[in-house]
């Protein structure tokens, strides 16, 4: 398994998390008293049904939105300054790349913003797109590319800059089961070879049981996790560990905690 | 059947059998071809034009005939090109320069400062609800009878459109794309620099291409509430007055030719720069 030995220190804590969204049909609960510790260079899924606030949880930990109660430290301080003092990289359903930018001027991007000398900048750039497997295309607009390959680039780009943290809100959901296989693997191996903590959003039991070590369910209504599992996986996953006893019991046991966070509302 | 008339017909015919030769024929989709045939359309209507006039024997104060403006444009350069330096290149340009300017510079203060943003754009509103033939005696008042009351004229007209434009382009960036450059921990003006100003652009170009036509019309109506004996509104409006009316038709020329040309710059500065958006990817 991968290194987990840093647990006691936490770099994403929760406790007593809720937060409420303001809407014209009024206040909705979008997390419920969330807890919850990822300890460094841990792979963590969030899964659950839409509603479930599984992506508002990643968002609160990006600081992109603010919870209402509770504490939550990243690294040890607010979400707020982790990210001014740019801790992670997000990578969002979408791939979201700047049209007038080519691939590599994308991945450029955070960190002309950040800083980086010309050199160490193309050195970086380089460095991931070899990383993701795009070399040769830097040169290339994004609408001439695939969405896989979109979406590559845009990992490319929140890996540029070497935060520790990755998080991923449903990277691969719009894209078909094949190509979501491969980049899952891909992922695996990013993740063994750069030891990032990585939070990912998702809402297909066998990507969150391949992927992750520690699954947390949640559901929706109020948004809440209904169970975290700690996987017993190996950290060598190829892809056909899915057929395995093991792999099957976890999938069984997350697709018991959705039913029971539907049976209860 | 007067033989212009039967000449005018035959030509129009012959060009129109060519013309639909050529659009079902390759060289059509080539460059040259996509320029052929509506040149030759246009060919046709003025020698349409030209037979009309002469077999019916129209009165020149009706409708001169082309040969006619174009003799009178010919023998005219020297004062079309002045009226052209008064009124399209010191009155409109220095006008959308500024008005255009102004606006876009107001968008992002508009845009930083939201306090701005809601006392602006009413005030903008009302400046682009004043009809300009209220608004151009005065202005000439105040900046006098030279180019620059025009170029005034010009600032007032151009400035809201261009201003409504380029706010709504600085918040025409995606949620997603912000919410990236709020977790690299950007800067406002990082943000707008790389991110929301590339994204306003095609909004920008909308805006400068209605300003274009905009500034013109301005510049040559607001000659006509006091100039100085030069300028291509001055101009149209004495001609007529001594029904010098292939005269008044050359500097319709040069308007369609000038106002052609702006717009036709801007089109290609867009096309340039926002080579990007789906409307402009080939």
């Amino acid at each position: 398994m991968k290194d987990t030995g840093h647990a006691d220190q936490p770099v994403i804590e929760a406790k007593g998390l809720n937060l409420v969204f303001q809407t014209a049909d009024g206040p909705v609960q979008a997390l419920k008293d969330v807890n919850l510790t990822i300890g460094a260079g841990e792979f963590v899924s969030f899964i659950g049904p839409s509603g479930c606030g599984k992506t508002t949880f990643l968002r609160a930990i990006a600081a992109l939105e603010t919870p209402t109660s509770g504490t939550l430290t990243v690294n040890g301080m607010s979400p707020d300054e982790a990210r001014r003092k740019r801790a992670y990289g997000y990578v969002f359903q979408a791939a979201g790349l700047y049209p007038w930018r080519t691939i590599s001027g994308n991945i450029r991007l955070p960190l002309e913003i950040m800083g980086f000398d010309r050199k160490a900048q193309e050195e970086r750039v380089q460095r991931v797109l070899e990383l993701v497997e795009l070399k040769g295309f830097g040169k290339k607009f994004p609408w001439q590319l695939s969405g896989g390959m979109q979406q590559r680039a845009s990992i490319a780009r929140a890996l540029a800059f070497d935060a520790d943290i990755l998080l991923m809100d449903e990277p691969f959901g719009a894209l078909d089961e094949i190509v979501r296989d491969r980049l899952n693997e891909e992922v695996l191996k990013l993740w063994a070879r750069t030891g990032k903590t990585i939070g990912f959003v998702t809402h297909s039991i066998p990507e969150a049981v391949y992927l992750s070590t520690k699954i947390v369910v949640m559901s929706p209504r109020p948004g809440r996790i209904t169970d975290v599992i700690d996987s017993p996986l190996p950290q060598d996953r190829p892809l056909d560990i899915r057929d395995s006893r093991e792999f099957i019991e976890i999938a069984h046991r997350v697709r018991e905690g959705l039913r029971a966070g539907h049976h209860d509302e | 059947m007067s033989l212009a008339l039967i000449l005018g017909l035959a030509f129009w015919l012959g060009a129109w059998a060519t013309n639909a030769l050529v659009a079902r024929h390759p060289f059509g989709r080539t460059p040259a071809g996509r320029i052929f045939v509506p040149v030759l359309f246009g060919i046709t209507l003025l020698v349409l034009w030209e037979a009309l006039v002469r077999a019916f024997a129209v009165p020149t104060v009706i409708l001169p005939a082309p040969s006619a403006i174009a003799g009178k444009f010919a023998e005219s350069t020297g004062l079309l090109w002045a009226d052209f330096v008064q009124t399209v290149l010191k009155g409109a340009l220095s006008g959308f320069v500024i008005g255009t300017g102004a606006a876009f510079l107001a968008a992002v203060a508009c845009d930083r400062v939201p306090f701005l943003r809601d006392g602006l754009l009413p005030v903008g509103n009302f400046v682009a609800a004043l009809p300009i033939v209220g608004l151009a005696p005065i202005l000439v008042m105040w900046f006098g009878f030279g180019w620059q009351s025009k170029a005034a004229v010009v600032v007032a007209m151009v400035f809201f459109p261009m201003l409504i434009n380029v706010v709504a382009g600085l918040g025409s960036a995606e949620r997603m794309q912000r919410d990236l450059m709020a977790t690299w921990g950007a800067s406002y003006w990082q943000a707008l620099w790389k991110l929301r100003l590339p994204a306003a652009m095609p909004f920008v170009f909308n805006g400068l291409k209605i300003a274009a036509s905009l500034a013109l019309i301005g510049a040559i109506v607001a000659e006509y509430f006091g100039s100085p004996v030069v300028g291509m509104g001055f101009r149209i409006s004495t001609a007529v007055g001594v029904l010098n009316i292939e005269l008044v038709w050359a500097e319709i020329a040069v308007a369609a030719l000038a106002g052609s040309a702006f717009y036709g710059l801007i089109a290609l500065a867009e096309k340039a720069v926002t080579f990007w958006h789906p409307s402009q990817r080939t």
